[in-house]
Protein backbone atom coordinates (compact mmCIF):
# COMPACT_ATOMS: atom_id res chain seq x y z
CA UNK A 1 0.00 0.00 0.00
CA UNK A 2 1.99 2.95 -1.27
CA UNK A 3 0.73 6.32 -0.23
CA UNK A 4 2.06 9.79 -0.85
CA UNK A 5 2.54 10.75 2.77
CA UNK A 6 2.95 7.63 4.87
CA UNK A 7 2.85 8.37 8.60
CA UNK A 8 5.38 5.62 9.25
CA UNK A 9 7.90 4.30 6.79
CA UNK A 10 10.48 1.52 7.32
CA UNK A 11 13.17 1.36 4.63
CA UNK A 12 15.41 -1.73 4.87
CA UNK A 13 15.55 -1.50 8.66
CA UNK A 14 17.75 -3.84 10.70
CA UNK A 15 18.40 -3.83 14.41
CA UNK A 16 20.86 -5.55 16.69
CA UNK A 17 21.86 -4.68 20.22
CA UNK A 18 25.63 -4.23 20.40
CA UNK A 19 27.35 -7.41 19.23
CA UNK A 20 24.29 -9.53 19.91
CA UNK A 21 22.29 -11.45 17.33
CA UNK A 22 20.31 -9.58 14.69
CA UNK A 23 16.89 -8.87 16.22
CA UNK A 24 15.18 -7.39 13.18
CA UNK A 25 16.27 -7.87 9.58
CA UNK A 26 15.38 -5.94 6.46
CA UNK A 27 12.00 -4.54 7.40
CA UNK A 28 10.02 -2.54 4.86
CA UNK A 29 6.67 -1.04 5.68
CA UNK A 30 4.49 1.91 4.89
CA UNK A 31 1.66 2.93 7.14
CA UNK A 32 -0.85 5.35 5.61
CA UNK A 33 -2.63 7.83 7.84
CA UNK A 34 -5.71 6.29 9.39
CA UNK A 35 -4.47 2.71 9.18
CA UNK A 36 -4.53 0.24 12.06
CA UNK A 37 -1.78 -2.33 11.66
CA UNK A 38 -1.13 -5.21 14.06
CA UNK A 39 2.05 -7.21 14.48
CA UNK A 40 1.75 -10.79 15.54
CA UNK A 41 4.37 -13.51 15.79
CA UNK A 42 6.21 -15.94 18.06
CA UNK A 43 7.69 -14.47 21.23
CA UNK A 44 11.16 -13.10 20.67
CA UNK A 45 10.39 -12.02 17.09
CA UNK A 46 11.08 -8.38 17.94
CA UNK A 47 7.51 -7.05 17.77
CA UNK A 48 8.06 -4.69 20.68
CA UNK A 49 11.37 -3.54 19.25
CA UNK A 50 9.55 -2.45 16.09
CA UNK A 51 7.45 -0.09 18.19
CA UNK A 52 10.49 1.20 20.08
CA UNK A 53 12.17 2.07 16.79
CA UNK A 54 9.12 4.07 15.75
CA UNK A 55 9.03 5.81 19.14
CA UNK A 56 12.70 6.70 18.84
CA UNK A 57 13.39 4.91 22.12
CA UNK A 58 15.93 2.74 20.28
CA UNK A 59 18.01 3.69 17.23
CA UNK A 60 18.08 1.51 14.13
CA UNK A 61 21.29 -0.31 13.25
CA UNK A 62 20.74 -0.09 9.50
CA UNK A 63 18.13 1.49 7.32
CA UNK A 64 15.74 4.22 8.22
CA UNK A 65 12.52 4.70 10.10
CA UNK A 66 10.67 7.90 9.34
CA UNK A 67 7.59 9.14 11.14
CA UNK A 68 5.44 11.81 9.51
CA UNK A 69 8.29 12.56 7.14
CA UNK A 70 10.84 13.20 9.86
CA UNK A 71 12.92 11.24 12.40
CA UNK A 72 11.17 9.30 15.14
CA UNK A 73 12.62 11.57 17.83
CA UNK A 74 11.47 14.74 16.12
CA UNK A 75 8.03 13.25 15.60
CA UNK A 76 7.49 12.42 19.27
CA UNK A 77 4.86 15.13 19.59
CA UNK A 78 2.74 13.25 17.12
CA UNK A 79 2.86 9.86 18.80
CA UNK A 80 2.04 8.24 22.10
CA UNK A 81 3.18 4.91 23.49
CA UNK A 82 1.00 2.53 25.47
CA UNK A 83 2.82 -0.14 27.44
CA UNK A 84 1.67 -3.57 28.50
CA UNK A 85 1.35 -2.53 32.11
CA UNK A 86 -0.50 0.76 32.30
CA UNK A 87 2.62 2.58 33.63
CA UNK A 88 0.52 4.98 35.68
CA UNK A 89 2.54 6.77 38.32
CA UNK A 90 1.34 5.16 41.58
CA UNK A 91 1.66 8.38 43.59
CA UNK A 92 -0.67 10.37 41.35
CA UNK A 93 -4.46 10.18 41.20
CA UNK A 94 -6.05 9.09 37.95
CA UNK A 95 -6.79 12.72 37.10
CA UNK A 96 -3.19 13.80 37.73
CA UNK A 97 -1.84 10.83 35.78
CA UNK A 98 -3.85 11.85 32.75
CA UNK A 99 -2.71 15.45 33.17
CA UNK A 100 0.95 14.45 33.27
CA UNK A 101 1.85 14.79 29.56
CA UNK A 102 0.20 18.21 29.49
CA UNK A 103 2.02 19.24 32.65
CA UNK A 104 5.36 18.15 31.20
CA UNK A 105 4.56 20.17 28.10
CA UNK A 106 3.95 23.22 30.28
CA UNK A 107 0.22 23.69 29.71
CA UNK A 108 -1.52 26.03 32.18
CA UNK A 109 -3.30 24.30 35.06
CA UNK A 110 -6.86 25.18 34.09
CA UNK A 111 -6.42 23.96 30.52
CA UNK A 112 -4.86 20.66 31.50
CA UNK A 113 -7.42 19.95 34.21
CA UNK A 114 -10.24 20.49 31.73
CA UNK A 115 -8.54 18.45 29.02
CA UNK A 116 -7.83 15.53 31.36
CA UNK A 117 -11.44 15.56 32.61
CA UNK A 118 -12.69 15.39 29.08
CA UNK A 119 -10.43 12.46 28.24
CA UNK A 120 -11.43 10.63 31.40
CA UNK A 121 -15.10 10.96 30.64
CA UNK A 122 -14.38 9.77 27.10
CA UNK A 123 -13.01 6.50 28.51
CA UNK A 124 -15.74 6.33 31.17
CA UNK A 125 -13.63 7.01 34.24
CA UNK A 126 -15.37 10.14 35.62
CA UNK A 127 -16.24 8.29 38.82
CA UNK A 128 -12.67 7.38 39.72
CA UNK A 129 -10.83 10.61 38.93
CA UNK A 130 -9.51 10.92 42.48
CA UNK A 131 -8.59 7.25 42.89
CA UNK A 132 -4.99 6.15 43.01
CA UNK A 133 -3.87 3.49 40.50
CA UNK A 134 -3.79 0.71 43.08
CA UNK A 135 -7.51 1.27 43.66
CA UNK A 136 -8.31 0.66 39.98
CA UNK A 137 -8.99 -2.65 38.25
CA UNK A 138 -6.73 -3.78 35.41
CA UNK A 139 -9.23 -2.61 32.80
CA UNK A 140 -9.62 0.80 34.45
CA UNK A 141 -5.86 1.25 34.61
CA UNK A 142 -5.60 0.56 30.91
CA UNK A 143 -8.43 3.02 30.17
CA UNK A 144 -6.60 5.66 32.19
CA UNK A 145 -3.45 4.88 30.24
CA UNK A 146 -5.38 5.32 26.98
CA UNK A 147 -6.81 8.61 28.21
CA UNK A 148 -3.32 9.80 29.11
CA UNK A 149 -1.99 8.85 25.67
CA UNK A 150 -4.84 10.63 23.92
CA UNK A 151 -4.54 13.94 25.84
CA UNK A 152 -1.89 15.09 23.40
CA UNK A 153 -4.13 14.18 20.44
CA UNK A 154 -1.45 12.02 18.80
CA UNK A 155 -1.63 11.14 15.12
CA UNK A 156 -0.03 7.80 15.83
CA UNK A 157 -0.61 5.44 18.73
CA UNK A 158 1.93 2.71 19.50
CA UNK A 159 0.41 -0.07 21.57
CA UNK A 160 2.64 -2.81 22.99
CA UNK A 161 0.34 -5.67 24.05
CA UNK A 162 -1.81 -3.24 26.02
CA UNK A 163 -4.56 -5.73 26.85
CA UNK A 164 -2.36 -8.81 27.31
CA UNK A 165 -2.80 -8.96 31.07
CA UNK A 166 -6.58 -8.58 31.05
CA UNK A 167 -9.27 -11.24 31.15
CA UNK A 168 -11.01 -12.07 27.89
CA UNK A 169 -14.24 -10.17 28.52
CA UNK A 170 -12.43 -6.99 29.55
CA UNK A 171 -10.14 -7.35 26.57
CA UNK A 172 -13.08 -7.60 24.17
CA UNK A 173 -14.73 -4.58 25.72
CA UNK A 174 -11.54 -2.52 25.54
CA UNK A 175 -11.04 -3.55 21.90
CA UNK A 176 -14.46 -2.12 21.13
CA UNK A 177 -13.76 1.01 23.14
CA UNK A 178 -10.43 1.54 21.40
CA UNK A 179 -12.15 1.53 18.01
CA UNK A 180 -14.90 3.80 19.32
CA UNK A 181 -12.26 6.26 20.55
CA UNK A 182 -10.82 6.36 17.06
CA UNK A 183 -14.07 7.75 15.69
CA UNK A 184 -13.88 10.60 18.21
CA UNK A 185 -10.16 11.36 18.07
CA UNK A 186 -8.76 9.81 14.88
CA UNK A 187 -5.33 8.22 15.10
CA UNK A 188 -3.30 5.68 13.20
CA UNK A 189 -2.11 2.72 15.21
CA UNK A 190 0.66 0.16 15.38
CA UNK A 191 -0.48 -2.63 17.65
CA UNK A 192 1.53 -5.54 19.04
CA UNK A 193 -0.44 -8.53 20.30
CA UNK A 194 -0.42 -12.26 20.92
CA UNK A 195 -4.12 -12.60 20.27
CA UNK A 196 -5.20 -13.36 16.72
CA UNK A 197 -8.85 -12.52 17.42
CA UNK A 198 -7.83 -9.15 18.81
CA UNK A 199 -5.66 -8.40 15.77
CA UNK A 200 -8.43 -9.35 13.34
CA UNK A 201 -11.03 -7.32 15.21
CA UNK A 202 -8.94 -4.16 15.37
CA UNK A 203 -6.77 -3.98 12.28
CA UNK A 204 -7.10 -3.33 8.61
CA UNK A 205 -3.77 -5.09 8.11
CA UNK A 206 -2.02 -7.78 10.11
CA UNK A 207 1.69 -8.44 9.73
CA UNK A 208 2.83 -11.91 10.73
CA UNK A 209 6.45 -11.98 11.87
CA UNK A 210 9.06 -14.73 12.07
CA UNK A 211 11.73 -14.92 14.75
CA UNK A 212 15.56 -15.18 14.74
CA UNK A 213 15.90 -12.72 13.16
CA UNK A 214 12.58 -10.93 13.20
CA UNK A 215 11.19 -10.42 9.71
CA UNK A 216 7.86 -9.45 8.24
CA UNK A 217 6.75 -12.82 6.92
CA UNK A 218 3.28 -12.26 5.58
CA UNK A 219 0.65 -9.61 5.43
CA UNK A 220 -3.07 -10.20 5.76
CA UNK A 221 -5.55 -7.47 5.00
CA UNK A 222 -8.77 -7.39 6.97
CA UNK A 223 -11.48 -5.69 4.97
CA UNK A 224 -14.38 -5.41 7.40
CA UNK A 225 -15.52 -1.78 7.32
CA UNK A 226 -15.18 0.48 10.34
CA UNK A 227 -16.89 1.22 12.68
CA UNK A 228 -16.79 -2.38 13.82
CA UNK A 229 -19.13 -3.64 16.52
CA UNK A 230 -18.96 -6.58 18.91
CA UNK A 231 -21.24 -8.61 16.62
CA UNK A 232 -18.44 -8.77 14.05
CA UNK A 233 -16.83 -11.50 16.13
CA UNK A 234 -19.76 -13.83 15.37
CA UNK A 235 -19.69 -13.50 11.58
CA UNK A 236 -18.37 -16.46 9.57
CA UNK A 237 -16.06 -14.11 7.67
CA UNK A 238 -14.45 -13.06 10.95
CA UNK A 239 -13.87 -16.63 12.04
CA UNK A 240 -12.43 -17.47 8.63
CA UNK A 241 -9.98 -14.58 8.97
CA UNK A 242 -8.96 -15.72 12.44
CA UNK A 243 -8.36 -19.22 11.07
CA UNK A 244 -6.29 -17.85 8.19
CA UNK A 245 -4.03 -15.82 10.48
CA UNK A 246 -3.77 -18.62 13.03
CA UNK A 247 -2.66 -20.99 10.30
CA UNK A 248 0.02 -18.56 9.17
CA UNK A 249 1.16 -18.16 12.76
CA UNK A 250 1.47 -21.93 13.25
CA UNK A 251 3.48 -22.17 10.06
CA UNK A 252 5.83 -19.45 11.27
CA UNK A 253 6.19 -20.91 14.76
CA UNK A 254 6.94 -24.34 13.32
CA UNK A 255 9.58 -22.83 11.06
CA UNK A 256 11.30 -20.84 13.79
CA UNK A 257 11.34 -23.82 16.13
CA UNK A 258 13.02 -26.01 13.52
CA UNK B 1 -10.02 -9.98 60.01
CA UNK B 2 -8.92 -6.48 60.89
CA UNK B 3 -9.78 -7.01 64.59
CA UNK B 4 -7.83 -10.22 64.82
CA UNK B 5 -4.64 -8.75 63.38
CA UNK B 6 -4.77 -5.61 65.54
CA UNK B 7 -5.25 -7.66 68.71
CA UNK B 8 -2.19 -9.77 67.93
CA UNK B 9 -0.24 -6.59 67.12
CA UNK B 10 -0.65 -5.50 70.73
CA UNK B 11 -0.99 -8.78 72.55
CA UNK B 12 2.02 -10.69 71.24
CA UNK B 13 4.69 -8.12 72.15
CA UNK B 14 3.09 -7.64 75.58
CA UNK B 15 3.32 -11.38 76.24
CA UNK B 16 6.97 -11.41 75.16
CA UNK B 17 7.64 -8.44 77.43
CA UNK B 18 6.00 -10.16 80.43
CA UNK B 19 8.06 -13.30 79.87
CA UNK B 20 11.20 -11.17 79.71
CA UNK B 21 10.37 -9.38 83.00
CA UNK B 22 9.61 -12.71 84.66
CA UNK B 23 13.04 -14.04 83.61
CA UNK B 24 14.59 -10.86 84.99
CA UNK B 25 12.97 -11.33 88.42
CA UNK B 26 13.84 -15.01 88.50
CA UNK B 27 17.53 -14.18 87.96
CA UNK B 28 17.45 -12.11 91.15
CA UNK B 29 15.17 -14.39 93.22
CA UNK B 30 16.41 -17.85 92.22
CA UNK B 31 19.96 -17.31 91.04
CA UNK B 32 20.78 -14.61 93.58
CA UNK B 33 22.43 -12.21 91.16
CA UNK B 34 23.50 -9.34 93.37
CA UNK B 35 21.43 -6.21 93.65
CA UNK B 36 24.00 -3.73 92.30
CA UNK B 37 24.61 -5.86 89.19
CA UNK B 38 20.99 -6.28 88.24
CA UNK B 39 18.43 -4.01 89.86
CA UNK B 40 14.85 -5.26 89.72
CA UNK B 41 12.52 -3.64 87.19
CA UNK B 42 10.43 -1.97 89.91
CA UNK B 43 13.60 -0.51 91.46
CA UNK B 44 14.50 0.98 88.10
CA UNK B 45 11.03 2.46 87.74
CA UNK B 46 11.30 3.86 91.25
CA UNK B 47 14.65 5.47 90.41
CA UNK B 48 13.11 6.88 87.24
CA UNK B 49 10.37 8.48 89.30
CA UNK B 50 12.82 9.78 91.90
CA UNK B 51 15.26 11.19 89.33
CA UNK B 52 12.56 12.20 86.88
CA UNK B 53 13.35 15.91 86.77
CA UNK B 54 17.03 15.24 86.03
CA UNK B 55 16.23 12.55 83.48
CA UNK B 56 13.61 14.66 81.79
CA UNK B 57 15.89 17.68 81.50
CA UNK B 58 18.68 15.46 80.16
CA UNK B 59 16.34 13.78 77.66
CA UNK B 60 15.20 17.21 76.50
CA UNK B 61 18.78 18.30 75.96
CA UNK B 62 19.63 15.11 74.11
CA UNK B 63 16.49 15.43 71.99
CA UNK B 64 17.74 18.78 70.65
CA UNK B 65 21.09 17.31 69.66
CA UNK B 66 19.50 14.26 68.12
CA UNK B 67 16.87 16.30 66.28
CA UNK B 68 19.45 18.77 64.98
CA UNK B 69 21.72 16.00 63.71
CA UNK B 70 18.80 14.05 62.29
CA UNK B 71 17.36 17.01 60.37
CA UNK B 72 20.79 17.93 59.07
CA UNK B 73 21.28 14.32 57.94
CA UNK B 74 17.81 14.23 56.36
CA UNK B 75 18.60 17.36 54.33
CA UNK B 76 22.21 16.71 53.37
CA UNK B 77 21.50 13.01 52.78
CA UNK B 78 18.78 13.92 50.32
CA UNK B 79 20.93 16.49 48.50
CA UNK B 80 23.94 14.18 48.29
CA UNK B 81 21.67 11.46 46.91
CA UNK B 82 20.37 13.82 44.24
CA UNK B 83 23.96 14.43 43.16
CA UNK B 84 24.78 10.73 43.20
CA UNK B 85 21.57 9.76 41.42
CA UNK B 86 22.03 12.44 38.82
CA UNK B 87 25.27 11.32 37.21
CA UNK B 88 27.44 8.24 37.02
CA UNK B 89 30.77 10.16 37.09
CA UNK B 90 29.71 11.96 40.27
CA UNK B 91 28.64 8.66 41.80
CA UNK B 92 31.97 7.09 40.93
CA UNK B 93 33.95 10.04 42.30
CA UNK B 94 32.07 10.49 45.56
CA UNK B 95 30.83 7.10 46.69
CA UNK B 96 34.17 5.56 47.76
CA UNK B 97 34.91 8.64 49.87
CA UNK B 98 31.53 8.50 51.53
CA UNK B 99 32.38 4.91 52.40
CA UNK B 100 35.72 6.03 53.82
CA UNK B 101 33.90 8.57 56.00
CA UNK B 102 31.44 5.94 57.15
CA UNK B 103 34.12 3.32 57.85
CA UNK B 104 36.16 5.65 60.03
CA UNK B 105 34.93 5.05 63.58
CA UNK B 106 33.20 8.12 64.95
CA UNK B 107 35.00 7.51 68.24
CA UNK B 108 38.22 8.48 66.46
CA UNK B 109 36.70 11.57 64.91
CA UNK B 110 34.97 12.85 68.04
CA UNK B 111 37.98 14.31 69.87
CA UNK B 112 39.02 15.97 66.60
CA UNK B 113 35.59 17.43 65.89
CA UNK B 114 35.40 18.88 69.38
CA UNK B 115 38.61 20.83 68.76
CA UNK B 116 37.44 22.30 65.47
CA UNK B 117 36.66 25.99 65.35
CA UNK B 118 32.97 26.88 64.92
CA UNK B 119 31.96 23.40 66.11
CA UNK B 120 33.71 22.69 69.36
CA UNK B 121 32.10 21.00 72.37
CA UNK B 122 28.47 21.55 73.26
CA UNK B 123 25.45 21.32 70.99
CA UNK B 124 27.24 22.00 67.63
CA UNK B 125 29.70 19.17 68.33
CA UNK B 126 26.91 16.80 69.33
CA UNK B 127 24.90 17.67 66.22
CA UNK B 128 27.95 17.03 64.03
CA UNK B 129 28.53 13.63 65.60
CA UNK B 130 24.85 12.71 65.28
CA UNK B 131 24.91 13.77 61.64
CA UNK B 132 28.00 11.66 60.95
CA UNK B 133 26.35 8.59 62.40
CA UNK B 134 22.95 8.96 60.75
CA UNK B 135 23.38 10.38 57.25
CA UNK B 136 24.90 7.35 55.54
CA UNK B 137 21.86 5.03 55.51
CA UNK B 138 19.81 7.89 54.08
CA UNK B 139 22.26 8.38 51.23
CA UNK B 140 22.54 4.67 50.41
CA UNK B 141 18.79 4.12 50.41
CA UNK B 142 17.81 7.26 48.55
CA UNK B 143 20.44 6.84 45.83
CA UNK B 144 19.25 3.28 45.32
CA UNK B 145 15.70 4.59 45.04
CA UNK B 146 16.61 7.27 42.50
CA UNK B 147 18.28 4.62 40.35
CA UNK B 148 15.48 2.04 40.62
CA UNK B 149 12.90 3.89 38.57
CA UNK B 150 10.76 1.73 36.31
CA UNK B 151 12.25 1.81 32.80
CA UNK B 152 8.83 2.13 31.17
CA UNK B 153 8.14 5.21 33.30
CA UNK B 154 11.41 6.69 32.06
CA UNK B 155 10.41 5.85 28.47
CA UNK B 156 7.05 7.54 29.06
CA UNK B 157 8.81 10.70 30.23
CA UNK B 158 11.17 10.61 27.25
CA UNK B 159 8.19 10.26 24.90
CA UNK B 160 6.72 13.38 26.52
CA UNK B 161 9.91 15.38 25.90
CA UNK B 162 10.50 15.67 29.63
CA UNK B 163 13.71 17.47 30.56
CA UNK B 164 16.14 15.72 32.93
CA UNK B 165 15.04 18.17 35.57
CA UNK B 166 11.37 17.23 35.10
CA UNK B 167 12.31 13.56 35.09
CA UNK B 168 14.08 14.09 38.43
CA UNK B 169 11.36 15.99 40.28
CA UNK B 170 8.24 14.39 38.80
CA UNK B 171 9.50 10.83 38.44
CA UNK B 172 12.69 9.85 40.21
CA UNK B 173 12.20 11.75 43.45
CA UNK B 174 8.63 10.54 44.11
CA UNK B 175 9.63 7.00 43.09
CA UNK B 176 12.52 7.20 45.59
CA UNK B 177 10.29 8.40 48.47
CA UNK B 178 9.72 4.94 50.00
CA UNK B 179 13.50 4.39 49.92
CA UNK B 180 14.20 7.82 51.43
CA UNK B 181 11.71 7.18 54.22
CA UNK B 182 13.24 3.77 54.92
CA UNK B 183 16.60 5.56 55.22
CA UNK B 184 15.07 8.13 57.56
CA UNK B 185 13.70 5.34 59.72
CA UNK B 186 17.16 3.83 60.18
CA UNK B 187 18.56 7.31 60.81
CA UNK B 188 15.86 7.92 63.43
CA UNK B 189 17.07 4.93 65.44
CA UNK B 190 20.68 6.08 65.09
CA UNK B 191 20.22 9.78 65.87
CA UNK B 192 19.52 9.51 69.65
CA UNK B 193 22.35 6.99 69.96
CA UNK B 194 24.62 9.41 68.12
CA UNK B 195 23.63 12.29 70.36
CA UNK B 196 24.11 10.29 73.56
CA UNK B 197 27.46 9.05 72.37
CA UNK B 198 28.43 12.60 71.46
CA UNK B 199 27.44 13.88 74.89
CA UNK B 200 29.37 11.10 76.55
CA UNK B 201 32.49 12.06 74.63
CA UNK B 202 32.04 15.81 74.70
CA UNK B 203 31.15 15.55 78.36
CA UNK B 204 34.66 14.24 78.90
CA UNK B 205 36.06 17.23 77.08
CA UNK B 206 34.57 19.50 79.66
CA UNK B 207 31.86 21.20 77.64
CA UNK B 208 29.03 18.75 78.22
CA UNK B 209 26.04 20.06 80.05
CA UNK B 210 22.94 18.02 80.79
CA UNK B 211 22.30 15.33 78.18
CA UNK B 212 21.62 11.63 78.76
CA UNK B 213 25.16 10.84 77.60
CA UNK B 214 26.52 13.11 80.29
CA UNK B 215 24.24 11.45 82.87
CA UNK B 216 25.63 8.05 81.85
CA UNK B 217 29.11 9.39 82.48
CA UNK B 218 28.21 10.91 85.79
CA UNK B 219 26.13 7.97 87.16
CA UNK B 220 28.86 5.61 86.04
CA UNK B 221 31.55 7.39 88.02
CA UNK B 222 29.24 7.36 91.05
CA UNK B 223 28.39 3.67 90.47
CA UNK B 224 24.67 4.41 90.59
CA UNK B 225 23.59 1.28 88.75
CA UNK B 226 19.76 1.59 88.98
CA UNK B 227 20.11 5.19 87.75
CA UNK B 228 22.17 3.95 84.80
CA UNK B 229 19.41 1.48 83.93
CA UNK B 230 16.88 4.29 84.28
CA UNK B 231 18.94 6.41 81.89
CA UNK B 232 19.04 3.52 79.43
CA UNK B 233 15.28 3.17 79.59
CA UNK B 234 14.83 6.91 79.07
CA UNK B 235 17.13 6.81 76.02
CA UNK B 236 15.09 3.94 74.65
CA UNK B 237 11.88 5.94 75.07
CA UNK B 238 13.48 8.90 73.30
CA UNK B 239 14.45 6.60 70.43
CA UNK B 240 10.85 5.40 70.21
CA UNK B 241 9.63 8.99 69.93
CA UNK B 242 11.96 9.53 66.97
CA UNK B 243 10.95 6.32 65.22
CA UNK B 244 7.28 7.04 65.86
CA UNK B 245 7.64 10.49 64.32
CA UNK B 246 9.25 9.06 61.18
CA UNK B 247 6.64 6.29 60.99
CA UNK B 248 3.97 8.98 61.09
CA UNK B 249 5.71 10.85 58.29
CA UNK B 250 6.02 7.60 56.36
CA UNK B 251 2.29 7.01 56.74
CA UNK B 252 1.44 10.58 55.75
CA UNK B 253 3.50 10.42 52.56
CA UNK B 254 2.80 6.87 51.42
CA UNK B 255 -0.50 5.54 52.75
CA UNK B 256 -2.60 6.78 49.85
CA UNK B 257 -0.66 5.19 47.06
CA UNK B 258 2.07 2.80 48.20
CA UNK B 259 1.56 -0.96 48.19
CA UNK B 260 3.02 -1.28 51.68
CA UNK B 261 -0.23 0.27 52.92
CA UNK B 262 -2.48 -2.00 50.84
CA UNK B 263 -5.53 -2.98 52.86
CA UNK B 264 -5.18 -6.51 54.18
CA UNK B 265 -8.80 -7.48 53.74
CA UNK B 266 -8.62 -9.69 50.69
Amino acid sequence: MASLNPIVKFSAVSKRYGDGPVVLADLNLELAAGEFVSFIGPSGCGKSTVLKLVAGLNPTTQGQVSVAGTTPRQARDRQAFIFQDATLLPWLTTQHNVELPLKLRGDPVAARVAQAREMLSLVGLDQVRDYYPRQLSGGMKMRASLARALTLAPQLLLLDEPFGALDEMTRFRLNEELLALRTKTPFSALFVTHSVAEAVFLSNRIIVMTANPGRFHAEVSVEFPYPRQAELRELPGFLAKVTEVTRLLHLVEGASRA
Amino acid sequence: MKKKSSVSVWLLPIITGLIFVACWYSLRLWFHVSEWLLPMPHEIIATMVKEHSRLLAAAGYTAWGALGGFLLAAMTGFLISLLLGRSLPLRRSLYPWLLVLQMTPVIVLTPIIVMWPLIGPGLPGIITITWLISFFPIVVNTTQGLLSTDMNHVALFRMCHASRWQEMIYLRVPAAMPFYLAGLRIAATLAPIGAIFGEYMVGNSGGGSGGLGYLVYSYNTQIKIPALFATGLTSCLLGFVFVAAVSLLNWAVLHKWHDSFEREDH
